[in-house]
């Protein structure tokens, strides 16, 4: 079966800023990806040149059986994208919201597909009122329902929860698990370490307009994290002196709000972790720490 | 799904209606307002002029009473300002403020589609609403012609061309505050050097052949020849209009096109 997105050596660049920088990626058909990156590493030009509304400076694009940007428009009409910002119609109707997307998309039975789509925001009772009515989590549940109006084989999800709250998210969330099992293909762009664990099959961490890792998130912690990290808190002069002698033993030490954190502490056999120090699981964010030198949300 | 001839051509009926179906959504929610101003400024303007000016200064223009000149050269106005300034001002604030050209962008309609959508859209209601100035000025004694059933489509060409124009404004301007320059040195000399408040042959001899160059101008002449009777120099005039709007509308798809692809 052939892939959902294939980029090769894709460069995209905005006058002296190389956004996205010799760029290789393919994603399997009915995976969800989970595109990590701190800001500024090229995740939302990607998207833009998946749509066509950026035009790539060289390499090969190719999603579905599409060739871009020469069939960009065909490649659209399969693909859903739900953007970071909301950009709904708030004067608007709900249903309306919905309708005119569906026809955008070239829906046959809108009225059908507008029905569905409101089941799955689950705001039927709302219909008929306008976008400004509704409540954050119902906004952002509608935006997704729009870019899910036509029934689409590959969405892109770019940053789905940004600056929502908790419950919001976990609903969110919800909802991209749901597509994932329905057999969409999914790319979703994210900062949320803990949102790309939960949804993502693989991973993938982009930095200065490159993928520089890949892999499951299991996989990816057992081979830059190891198993365990311990973190020690106390005053910064103590701090700098318990991290120059676990550098001096080799491993690998990141900075975690006021704490530091000793990555790998396993294999410490000489004493250099402290008594107080607390040793937990390594994680996602110890890897994408590590390898962006950037600490994520 | 069945997509397949989706993308195959350009100018897709289907995506042209699909953008429209959005404005029209939109417009529901605020038409009584721009009914009610539709309404209200021609009668105003024939209150102020036509009775003001009309009753004191000047009974005769060009052997028309001034409600019938006022009444018919009105139309022009309502043509642009129901065309260029919301084309302005709804494709910044589209593009800048809601991002809604990404959500469309993201969907298959293209750049061209879109703009042609929107200047359809805005040409459409413009020729509807540049009849109201005529409608008004019947209740202060503008008497009925056949002819004025083509003015719709007058005020729909030119409308489509000054929407277009507002269109390639608003991909070209940095700020929305630019638009000061746009309207102060291009929109006000052109609806004032139309011929609607006062005739053009009163100009000096250079502003005569400039005011040619007007598309307000040709469109309030055409507007008098509904009313008054067509001449043959009209199908010129209509013509210039019809080259007008293809103009401003490759120059919208192009500057579009720049702005909104990256
Ligand atoms: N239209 C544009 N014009 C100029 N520079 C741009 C444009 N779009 C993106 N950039 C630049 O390209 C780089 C990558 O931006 P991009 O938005 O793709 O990053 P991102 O990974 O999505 O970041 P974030 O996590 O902050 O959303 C940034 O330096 C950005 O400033
Ligand atoms: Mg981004």
């Amino acid at each position: 079966m052939d892939a959902a997105i294939k980029l090769r050596g894709v460069v995209k660049a905005f006058g002296s800023i190389t956004a996205v920088d010799g760029l290789d990626l393919e994603v399997p058909q009915g995976i969800c990806l989970g595109l990590l990156g701190p800001n500024g590493a090229g995740k939302s030009t990607t998207m833009r040149l998946l749509t066509g509304q950026a035009i790539a400076d060289s390499g090969e694009l190719r999603v579905l059986e599409y060739e871009l940007p020469r069939e960009a428009k065909k490649a659209r009409a399969e693909m859903g994208v739900v953007p970071q910002l909301d950009n709904l119609d708030v004067d608007v109707t709900v249903e309306d919201n919905l309708a005119v997307y569906a026809r955008l998309y070239r829906v046959k039975d809108v009225r059908a597909a507008v029905d569905e789509a409101l089941d799955l925001a689950r705001l039927r009772d709302r219909r008929r009122e306008a976008v400004d009515k509704l409540s954050g989590g119902m906004r952002r549940r509608l935006l997704l329902a729009r870019g899910l109006v036509h029934n689409p084989r590959l969405v892109l999800l770019d940053e789905p929860t940004v600056g929502l709250d908790p419950q919001i998210r976990t609903e969110m969330w919800t909802l991209i698990g749901g597509l994932r099992s329905r057999g969409a293909t999914i790319l979703m762009s994210t900062h949320y370490i803990e949102e790309a664990e939960r949804l993502a099959d693989e991973v993938a961490v982009m930095h200065h307009g490159k993928i520089i890792s890949r892999g499951r998130p299991a996989d990816l912690i057992a081979e830059h994290a190891g198993r365990e990290t311990a973190e020690v808190y106390g005053p910064p002069d103590r701090l700098a002196e318990v991290r120059a002698e676990a550098e001096a033993e080799g491993l690998p030490v990141r900075p975690a709000g006021p704490a530091i954190a000793i990555v790998g502490s396993e294999a410490s056999t000489n004493g250099v972790i402290p008594e107080d120090a607390i040793r937990r699981a390594a994680t996602l964010e110890d890897v994408f720490v590590l390898l962006t030198g950037e600490e994520a949300a | 799904m069945s997509t397949a001839q989706v993308g195959a051509k350009r100018l897709e009926p289907a995506a042209i209606a699909g953008v429209m179906s959005r404005e029209v959504a939109n417009f529901r929610t605020f038409w009584k307002a721009t009914t009610f101003s539709s309404v209200l400024e021609p009668v105003i303007y024939l209150l102020a002029f036509g009775l003001g000016l009309g009753s004191t200064l000047v009974k005769n223009v060009d052997g028309l009473s001034y409600v019938e000149f006022v009444g018919t050269g009105m139309v022009a106005t309502a043509v642009i300002f129901s065309s260029a300034l919301p084309a302005m001002f709804g494709t910044f604030i589209k593009e800048r403020f809601q991002r809604t050209y990404d959500a469309i962008l993201a969907a298959p309609v293209d750049v061209e589609e879109l703009v042609t959508a929107e200047a359809l859209w805005i040409a459409i209601r413009a020729g509807f609403y540049g009849c109201f100035p005529l409608v008004v000025a019947m209740l202060f004694g503008l008497s009925p012609a056949w002819g004025m059933l083509t003015v719709p489509f007058f005020c729909f060409f030119t409308a489509f061309g000054f929407a277009s124009f507002g269109i390639a404004v608003a991909a070209s301007v940095p700020k929305i505050d630019s638009f000061n320059y746009v309207t102060t040195l291009i929109i006000t000399p052109l609806f004032l050097v139309a011929g609607t408040f006062f005739p053009i042959n009163q100009l000096p001899q250079g502003f005569q052949i400039a005011a040619n160059f007007n598309p307000l101008y040709q469109l309030v002449e055409l507007v008098r020849a509904a009313s008054f009777g067509f001449e043959a120099v009209d199908s010129l005039r209509f013509a210039a209009l019809i080259g007008f709007a293809l103009v401003m509308w490759r120059l919208a798809v192009s500057r579009m096109t720049t702005r909104l692809v990256d």
